[in-house]
């Protein structure tokens, strides 16, 4: 039996990572999945809720909710949307439950829901990944990004040290509090750099524009890539961003 | 006078507290090194503890029936302590509870007290407001004292001179030691044993003592204290007269409680298995301790706070600091920052409730400030010993804040649009295209300065390149036949000619630089006669585009009026055609903005499918604009 699957490509991912995106969609139409894109999808709310605008957050909760109904699984490439349908719609409206208990975050879905750890992916690079706080510490996906990365082929992966710290990014935290944030994102990018990696991976563009914007800045020529593109990518068939 | 409760007055705003403190080399090193120590060390003393979760469960249990049950468990606790010979008091406030206090000191005829390390009374001021009264006060507790004699604040729960090192703490004992040896090294134990010199003569010769409370068991009116250094030993049984200050929710019902507590506390705080010191005292006995015993129990908001449904799980705290130890900002930015004897993630939630209602502006917009303090990366729930949900209680207690501030300020403003656009895929995907233009600014897929308030963000980091197709548009090009659809392949709306004067202008102008300078010209023109437009006012553009829209078609252009393609084409028509364009247009019709806003939605909303309509009005409308911007990112 075919798995149909909606894709939560997120706001962000949608507008900035888009790479990302059809990397999921390549990963899991190789792994005989039907993807569906619902194209009545916006954005999450999460931004919204944790900066303290539940009621807008609410209503465009119930309107993503709207857009993914009659979808059996919702994957998201995104810790912390996935995170926030599964953890915190159910508190919102009656509307917004029963989305929750559908909706996967994109490590979890391969591993707990197609019962895979070896995607057929090969990346001959030296690796490091961050565990996102939410899909840490919400979703509890603890080794399941590890675990995958371990069976692609060629990838060298070398632990992070300090890699349950939070980057600093926190949404408008990053905004709000810019310097405390950056002081954050000083340390993970000092542990990143001492791992000797040339790729930091996660399963949350939103910490990794975080990252790599840092990364970037200093000019460190440590890149980052989202744990989607590693796993769509193929000895036959290599994964190549278009920008 | 002089202090507010709760925090400390003239705190400015965490983000501005927070600036200095990063700035502090030496205060980040010395934190840096405290906290990643005992973060080890309770992870393992932690993982000793098969059954920890469950222990967590239970101190979450016992506390949630204090709380709900909070008015019987103190009658039964005033009962228990008045039958064992010990008095108590109720204080409503920090005023309150000082006078009281102040008023027990000077019947004991004592005018020094020896200080067992409490956060109740810090909360209060009480030292302070004893100072005032002409009663000083010495703090026994080290990291206490070394706040006290280097005239500081504390900056951490349980180890309140955390921000400091042993080579700055030699330099406050000679200062400000009576009796320190000018010789004292930086050795832990000669600080230590200079400390205990100085400390047993106060303790030897104090009246009075003064200590909070970790827990009061309700069955048997026995207080509790937990502590480290023996020193809280001394002040609770050495001085004639013991006073203890404590909040009313350290309250548990019976000495069956203390055993998970007991567990939780000293494995969370400071990472023992068990502590040195556990001092348990019920009311007086005769012959041995204090002859004297008053128990002070402080509201000071709690009640307030126990109001609050979500809010309410903040007064499950014990005071152990673990959440501190965890917090990455608060490891980075110290305990001062916070403005409160209650700092890192429990004082983000702590301090504004306990402090709510303050008249003070300053302290108000601390208070607003603190919940935002923090990056909501969890790290203190999942170290919490009662299971307190700090990320759920800060967004919680961050919507109160918005709520307080009104819908008028820049940011809730710039929300509103947010979620206004992110209310249709039409308007998404329509501000998408609208930022595309970023591209221009980008060099090697980076744009690494934006005006603000995106310079908040790219001050210290790059922000990608919007990419030359979104996801959502590369789908509706590959596969945006819907899923039943006959026909396969993208649908493309067939593409219309450009007028003649389109076509000549395009030859004209190519770059995208051109068609802002169009922009701004038509802006800054000399309106149509009689339409009372102002040039180089926003408002008159607005008109302007509204009177377009609602204006016939140009001839030969074959736009309709009202929609919002016809729109989008007749404003890249005059775009296309230069500035001079305005004698073409049609008389101006005066109306609101809201009422054209209004419009523009009730056309997205009803006219069309999605599909259709997007494609409508973004290929014809801006793919111009789009291969211009490709052409010069590729060139």
């Amino acid at each position: 039996m075919t798995t149909r699957v909606a894709l939560m490509a997120t706001c962000l991912t949608d507008t900035l990572y888009p790479d990302t995106a059809r990397a999921v969609v390549r990963l899991l139409e190789r792994l005989g999945c039907v993807v569906e894109f619902p194209d009545a999808q916006t954005c999450c709310g999460q931004m919204h809720y944790n900066t303290g605008y539940r009621r807008q957050a609410t209503t465009l909760a119930r309107r993503t909710a709207k857009a993914f109904a009659g979808h059996d699984a919702v994957v998201a490439p995104s810790g912390s949307c996935a995170g926030m349908v599964r953890d915190l719609y159910p508190g919102l409206h009656r509307s917004t439950v029963q989305v929750a208990g559908r909706t996967y975050e994109l490590s979890e879905f391969l591993v707990d829901v197609l019962g895979v750890t070896d995607v057929g992916a090969y990346f001959p690079h030296r690796v490091t990944y961050h565990p996102t706080c939410h899909s840490l510490r919400m979703l509890g996906v603890v080794d399941k990004p590890l675990r995958l990365l371990r069976a692609v082929r060629g990838l060298d992966l070398v632990e992070l040290p300090g890699d349950r710290e939070c980057c600093g990014f926190g949404g408008t935290f990053a905004l709000k509090n810019a310097d405390t944030s950056t002081a954050m994102l000083a340390d993970k990018m000092r542990n990143v750099l001492d791992t000797g990696a040339r790729v930091v991976t996660a399963g949350d563009n939103s910490c990794l524009m975080h990252i790599g914007g840092g990364l970037s800045r200093l000019n460190t020529g440590v890149r980052t890539l989202h744990l989607a593109e590693i796993l769509a990518s193929t000895e036959e068939d290599p994964w190549v961003a278009t920008r | 006078m002089g202090r507010n409760p709760v925090t400390w007055l003239g705190s400015p705003t965490f983000p501005s507290a927070a600036r200095d403190a990063l700035a502090d080399t030496q205060l980040r090193g010395n934190l840096a090194h405290a906290t990643g120590t005992i973060r080890t060390k309770r992870a393992a003393v932690v993982s000793e503890l098969p059954d920890w979760e469950r222990l967590r469960l239970a101190g979450e249990a016992i506390k949630d029936d204090v709380l709900a049950n909070l008015d019987t468990h103190l009658i039964r606790l005033e009962a228990a302590v008045t039958a064992r010979g010990g008095v108590v008091h109720w204080a409503r406030d920090a005023a309150e509870a000082n006078e009281l206090v102040l008023g027990l000191v000077r019947d004991a005829g004592a005018s020094e007290v020896v200080k067992v390390k409490s956060m109740a009374t810090a909360e209060i001021g009480l030292n302070e407001a004893l100072a005032a009264g002409g009663v000083s006060a010495v703090e026994t507790d080290l990291a206490e004292l070394i706040v006290q004699l280097g005239d500081d604040r504390p900056s951490h729960i349980l180890v309140p001179a955390i921000h400091r090192n042993r080579a700055e703490i030699r330099d406050i004992f000679r200062a400000a030691m009576p009796g320190a040896s000018p010789s004292l090294s930086d050795s832990p134990a000669e600080l230590a044993e200079a400390a205990r010199a100085h400390l047993r003569r106060k303790f030897l010769s104090a009246k009075v003592a003064i200590s909070g409370a970790n827990f009061a068991v309700a069955d048997t009116g026995s207080v509790v204290v937990v502590e480290s250094e023996g020193n809280g030993r001394m002040c609770l049984t050495l001085p004639r007269t013991l006073i203890t200050v404590m909040g009313l929710e350290k309250v548990v019902p019976s000495w069956r409680d203390l055993e998970v507590f007991l567990q939780l506390l000293p494995r969370s705080s400071t990472a023992e298995r068990m502590n040195p010191y556990t001092s348990v005292w019920s009311g007086v006995t005769p012959g041995d301790g204090p002859r004297e015993f008053h128990l002070v129990l402080l509201d000071n908001g709690r009640t307030a706070t126990l109001a609050d449904k979500v809010g309410r799980q903040a007064l499950r705290c014990i005071r152990c600091s673990a959440c501190l130890n965890v917090c990455p900002v608060y490891e980075r930015t110290g305990g001062q920052a916070y403005g409160s004897v209650y700092p890192g993630p429990i004082g983000a939630i702590l301090t504004p409730q306990l402090g709510a209602g303050t008249d003070d502006p300053a302290t108000a917009s601390l208070l607003r400030s603190l919940p935002f303090a923090s990056s909501l990366c969890g790290a203190c729930y999942e170290v919490c010993p009662v299971r307190i949900d700090i990320p759920e209680v800060l967004v919680h207690l961050r919507s109160r804040t918005v709520e307080e501030k009104g819908p008028y300020t820049p940011e809730a403003v710039a929300m509103a649009a947010a979620s206004w656009v992110m209310g249709s895929p039409a308007r998404f995907h329509l501000a998408q295209r609208l930022l595309a233009p970023l591209r221009l600014l980008a060099r090697r897929g980076r744009v690494r300065r934006l005006p603000w308030p995106a310079s908040l963000w790219t001050d210290s980091r790059d922000v990608p390149a919007p990419p030359k197709e979104t996801f959502s548009a590369w789908w509706r090009r590959t596969r945006g036949t819907p899923p039943n659809n006959a026909s396969p392949g993208p649908r493309r709306r067939p593409r219309q000619a450009p007028t003649d004067a389109a076509r000549g202008s395009r030859s004209r102008t190519g770059s995208p630089s051109s068609l802002l300078r169009r922009v701004r010209a038509m802006w800054l023109t000399e309106p149509a006669a009689g339409s009372g437009l102002r040039p180089g006012f926003l408002l008159g553009l607005l008109r302007r585009v509204r009177a377009m829209w609602l204006t016939g078609a140009s001839p030969g252009s074959r736009l309709r009026p009202g929609s919002v393609s016809g729109l989008c084409r007749r404003v890249r028509v005059t775009w296309l055609n230069g500035a001079s364009s305005g004698s073409r247009r049609g008389p101006l019709r005066v109306g609101s903005l809201s009422g054209l806003l209004r419009r523009v939605r009730a056309l997205w909303v009803t006219t069309a499918s999605p599909r259709a309509r997007h494609r409508a009005s973004l290929n014809d409308s801006f793919s111009g604009l789009r291969r211009r911007i490709r052409g010069r990112n590729r060139g």
